[in-house]
């Protein structure tokens, strides 16, 4: 029998056929994976509800010539506040939206998959929706694709380094691109604030948690932007919840 | 090769979904087969439908022009707006047309529908402009509709346009209610999911009286 268990979350769904759906999972040992699940949606199926985004399931899963077959599925986390607010659904959709466009089937990706369940939690365990979420979630998403971008110093001519713990001066523009933070003489693509960009530094250098924890100011809302048109000139296409939903 | 007229009738069936060149030529020598009033009745139905039958200008619902009217003029509406019988003051949300005729079915529910045809899917580049959502918003206050039921499916889509619509219509003077989540009847407590289950001990009801 060509059984396997794995974990995973459910990244998005497609229908298939009168009652059926494709359930695609971003899975902890096998990367992403494509399953076919019977009668899901029909109301008296066992798992139907178990296999919605952004769900944490527990799958056994019989392994297809192409697709998998959901064989069943436990849930290991419902996160049932995101499912009860606009605000955290659009954000936990706008996170596996990404996870989507990066992982690929066939390549496991532990530390993505880390990354997703642990942003997936901190957005269901916060008693405030944090702000900076997913531009964050971005931001790390990129550093894990090996395009951290500089950002203490021009990324084409190194001008502005920081000196001694003190913040780098004259960096006005981002640009992915050209690798990052750029300064006055070869500005291009944004203009960016230094207080921005020290924030996104901050996100970067090990102060996810105080970021997280910090209400919206100004500099998020640019961090955000940013980070949206970073991760999409990353990924060459739209990441559509972001705008669709008013955000980003 | 076929000849035009039945390459065409293959090509035109093989647009239907779920249709595939084939299947599409199958179809197309059964109706060869079929004697010509079957064809044609099948034919005369299609032309009908087209015809007669298009979105409630009120509901979005399917409507069909009553017989004797000029199906030139402008949109009808169908026979839940038309009926003078249902509660004008309670409007039900739901997202395609099948789903009144499944609400209906409850025989539970006497008022009328407002059908979104869709619901808000960011994935699928389906953004709350795409719904005929402006459209619920105008009949309000015109038609008096104090309550509104959000309908739409338990799933992530159905959910968030149901925040969505809630969104807009807290700063209204109506009463927004969600229909209830739990468990299917005929089910079993061990196979339902902790999301249902969480829904439904939240809504349970006090028994008696």
């Amino acid at each position: 029998m060509n059984l396997y268990r794995d974990e995973g979350v459910v990244l998005r769904t497609h229908k298939l056929g009168e009652a059926d759906r494709i359930v695609v999972f971003m899975t902890a040992g096998r990367g992403k994976v494509r399953a076919v699940a019977k009668g899901v949606r029909k109301t008296k199926s066992r798992f139907g509800g178990r296999l919605e985004p952004p769900l944490h399931v527990s799958l056994l899963l019989y392994q297809g010539r192409d697709l998998s077959i959901v064989n069943q599925a436990e849930t290991i986390d419902h996160y049932r506040s995101i499912r009860e607010g606009l605000d955290r659904m659009t954000d936990a959709l706008a996170l596996v939206e990404a996870v989507d466009q990066v992982a690929q089937e066939g390549e496991p990706n532990a530390a993505l998959y880390r990354m997703l369940t642990g942003a997936l939690r901190t957005l269901s365990e916060s008693a405030e929706r944090p702000p900076l979420l997913v531009a964050a979630f971005y931001w790390k998403l990129l550093a894990l694709e090996g395009v951290s971008p500089i950002l203490d110093q021009c990324a084409r001519c190194g001008a502005g380094a920081a000196v001694g713990g003190e913040e780098p001066t004259d960096l006005v523009s981002f640009d992915l691109v050209e690798g990052g933070a750029l300064c006055r003489e070869h500005r291009r693509g944004s203009a960016v604030e230094p207080g921005a960009l020290a924030l996104v530094r901050r996100i970067l250098g090990g102060q996810l948690g105080p970021v997280l924890a910090e209400s919206p100011s100004p500099h998020a809302a640019a961090v955000s932007a940013l980070a949206t048109s970073a991760l999409e000139s990353h990924l060459e296409r739209r990441l559509r919840t972001v705008h669709l939903l008013g955000r980003g | 090769m076929y000849s035009a007229a039945v390459q065409d009738l293959i090509d035109e069936l093989g647009r239907l979904p779920g249709i595939g060149p084939k299947s599409a030529q199958r179809i197309a020598f059964h109706l060869l087969r079929l004697s010509p009033e079957d064809a044609l009745r099948l034919a005369r139905t299609i032309a009908v439908v087209k015809e007669r039958v298009s979105w409630c200008r009120r509901c979005f619902n399917i409507a069909e022009v009553p017989e004797g009217t000029n199906s030139a003029e402008e949109a009808p509406e169908c026979e839940i707006c038309r009926d003078p019988r249902r509660d004008p003051s309670v409007v039900c949300v739901v997202e395609e047309p099948r789903d009144v005729i499944a609400v209906e079915k409850t025989r539970e529910y006497r008022g009328r529908y407002h059908v979104l045809q869709g619901a808000i899917s960011p994935i699928d580049g389906i953004g709350p402009d795409k719904l005929r959502i402006r459209e619920l918003l105008a009949r309000l206050d015109p038609e008096g509709i104090k309550e509104v039921i959000l309908c739409t499916n338990p799933n992530i889509e159905g959910d968030a346009t149901a925040l969505y619509l809630a969104s807009l219509l807290k700063a209204l003077p109506v009463k927004v209610t969600r229909i209830a989540s739990g468990l299917p009847v005929g089910g079993d407590l061990e196979y339902a999911d902790e999301l249902t289950l969480g829904r439904a001990l939240e809504g349970r009801r006090e028994l008696g009286d």
